[in-house]
């Protein structure tokens, strides 16, 4: 029996070779043969939990759009239907609206790994930029999202951020209207959102993430010790011409990513069954509340992975100056390859300016974001913002006169990796 | 086919034209989709200016009025509301109307309207978007001894005065929004276009 079915198996791989040769290399040169640095961390999880997560939302959002109705009559009803009345409507709607902040909470420890360990810096920029992409792309994404059910917040929100665009001069008030479709948020508008969120949107991100995931496996991946293991020596217990710091990725981060996936999955099924909103965090207590376009919420403010972004913009009082400001914040990042003029890329190997500058870029992000979720009327937290504004900015003004003057004073780099046999 | 030259000059000719065409058909094939997310004739038509008649309003009366979506009041202020406004300056949040996204540019002044008397606002409190009533008359109120006209919302104790400026102290951050109108002749008001500014 074992030999018919292992000659079946045989069969059919021949009969796919024959009709598509390249087929067989490319799946083992992305997936079981992709030599990755032996000394990967915890850190380095987050890239495929950052999968994992993009699997639950597009599998969870297909099933939400079959009971979801798009319209700003119905939105909101459609949701409370699968709150209650769906069979587990509850749970997949909780899986996606949760899943969208455990995406963030993923990309953001991700960011952080690639500047703590320099993996931003040649030859990985493209790698660095196209990420950018996806977190630009991901930011429009959760927004459009979370206008879909139509609640207070849906409304407001869509109603602020929408008016961001009407500070640009000249083309500001007739881009909003084109933007919203009316003259206030409306059906076209949610209607619209729908076919972004749904279909055009997801289409780029899976194309920018597989863009993401080719670019680096070009340039390989970098490792806590920022040691480029294709310069270093070659030929390893499965392959002569691969790198000798480097193992293939199955079995080896298989079992791996697949164990921490298993860990990462238990705290967020914790979060889903017991703390869905995060009292507030993941779902503002306002989006509970059908939008009613004659009432303003007490305080508008955007779910928690857009308020640094957001303080930035309130604690500008130029309201044209403050959009720019964030969007700034955001697009500064994109030149964070060519800001750092250092060499070393590990932060364990470079000077302790850069340790503590990203130690304060880091403080700053967290500090802004529990700014911007707050009611913005403390004109003492005004201050303390602005000065966290402007040592956000810091960071990026610091690093290329930081490394490009040579003040930096780097530790040796070792020749392999540090955990090699 | 047994020709072995490439005509280099055919090549350059065949893909600059397909270039320029395509291009111009491509932005071309662009206009209907961008156009299509304008607001559409139905959104429009909801939206449209509104036209008010004033010929019946009388010196201290209010009439209202709908434009998309948003109750707008007309009021025609007496003398004494008019001269009373000068003297509240100091107890105003944003007295000359610096803000200048609650008006028109051609609101921003002394009486935030076009004519002195006439004064159109959108009745929404700036504050939560409860409905402010209008308490026209000088005379002493129970929120306010000294109270020189204007509107108090009943909601949250926000004040204004008869040119819809709040007061400092209240919950409205801001003054009441005046939107875009123009007159027609002296009994006519259009609600949503101003003069010059679509």
């Amino acid at each position: 029996m074992a030999n018919a079915f292992s000659r079946a198996v045989n069969g059919v791989q021949e009969w796919f070779n024959e009709r598509a040769p390249s087929f067989g290399p490319f799946y083992r040169k992305h997936m079981t043969e992709y030599y990755a640095p032996k000394n990967f961390n915890i850190w380095y999880i987050f890239g495929v939990l950052a999968i994992v997560v993009l699997v639950n939302q597009i599998v969870t959002g297909i099933f939400l759009t079959m009971h979801f109705k798009p319209s700003a009559a119905e939105a909101f009803n459609s949701v409370e239907y699968i709150m209650r009345d769906v069979e587990w409507g509850w749970l997949i709607r909780y899986m996606h609206s949760t899943g969208a902040s455990a995406f963030f909470v993923v990309v953001y420890i991700h960011m952080f790994r690639g500047i703590m360990y320099g993996s931003y810096k040649k030859p990985r920029e493209l790698v660095w930029v196209l990420g950018m992409l996806i977190y630009l792309v991901l930011m429009a994404e959760a927004f459009l999202g979370y206008v879909l059910p139509w609640g207070q917040m849906s409304f407001w929100g869509a109603k602020v951020i929408i008016s961001l665009f009407g500070a640009i001069p000249y083309i500001g008030g007739a881009l909003t209207e084109w933007i919203m479709g009316d003259y206030l948020p409306s059906d076209a508008t949610l209607n619209r959102f729908f076919a972004l969120h749904v279909i055009a949107l997801p289409l780029v991100l899976l194309l920018l993430v597989v863009l993401h995931i080719f670019a680096l496996h070009e340039v390989g991946s970098n490792n806590p010790d920022g040691v480029e293991i294709k310069k270093g020596p070659k030929g390893n217990r499965w392959s002569d011409k691969a790198p000798a710091d480097g193992i293939p990725f199955h079995p080896y981060f298989t079992v791996k990513d697949t164990f921490y996936t298993g860990f990462f999955l238990i705290i967020c099924s914790f979060i889903l069954f017991f703390e869905p909103t995060a009292g507030g965090w993941f779902l503002e207590h306002d989006n509970f509340i059908e939008a009613n376009r004659l009432v303003t919420p007490e305080h508008i403010k955007p779910v928690w992975y857009y308020t640094p972004f957001y303080a930035m913009l309130r604690v500008v009082p130029d309201k044209l100056f403050g959009v720019i400001v964030m969007f700034g914040a955001i697009l500064v990042l994109f030149f964070l390859p060519w800001l750092d003029r250092g060499k070393v890329k590990s932060w364990r190997y470079r000077g302790t300016g850069f340790r503590i500058a990203l130690f304060v870029l880091g403080v700053c992000f967290v500090w802004l974001g529990k700014i911007g979720a707050g009611p913005g009327t403390d004109p003492v937290e005004t201050i303390i913002g602005r000065i966290l504004t402007a040592l956000y900015f810091g960071f990026f003004a610091f690093l290329p006169a930081y490394t490009g003057l040579g003040w930096e004073k780097t530790k040796p780099v070792p020749e392999r990796v540090t955990t090699h046999d | 086919m047994a020709n072995d030259g490439v005509d280099k000059g055919r090549r350059r000719f065949l893909t600059a034209t397909t270039a320029v065409v395509g291009g111009a058909g491509i932005a071309m094939a662009a206009v209907p989709f961008i156009r299509s997310w304008e607001p559409s004739a139905q959104a429009k038509t909801a939206g449209a200016p509104v036209e008010a008649d004033i010929s019946k309003l009388e010196a201290g009366q209010m009439v209202i009025y709908e434009w998309r979506g948003q109750p707008v009041w007309i009021i025609r202020r007496t003398r004494a509301q008019l001269d009373a406004l000068a003297g509240l300056d100091s107890q105003l949040r944003d007295p000359k109307s610096s803000n200048t996204d609650q008006q028109p540019a051609f609101a921003q002044n002394e009486y935030r309207s076009l004519k002195p008397d006439v004064l159109v606002l959108v009745g929404l409190c700036t504050h939560l978007g409860c409905a402010p009533k209008l308490h026209a008359e000088l005379k002493p109120e129970p929120f306010d001894a000294d109270w020189k006209g204007g509107f108090f919302c009943p909601c949250h104790k926000s004040r204004f005065d008869m040119a819809g400026r709040v007061y400092s102290g209240v919950p409205a951050p801001t003054n009441l929004v005046v939107p875009p109108y123009r007159f027609i002749d002296d009994n006519h008001i259009v609600i949503g276009v101003s003069e010059g500014v679509a």
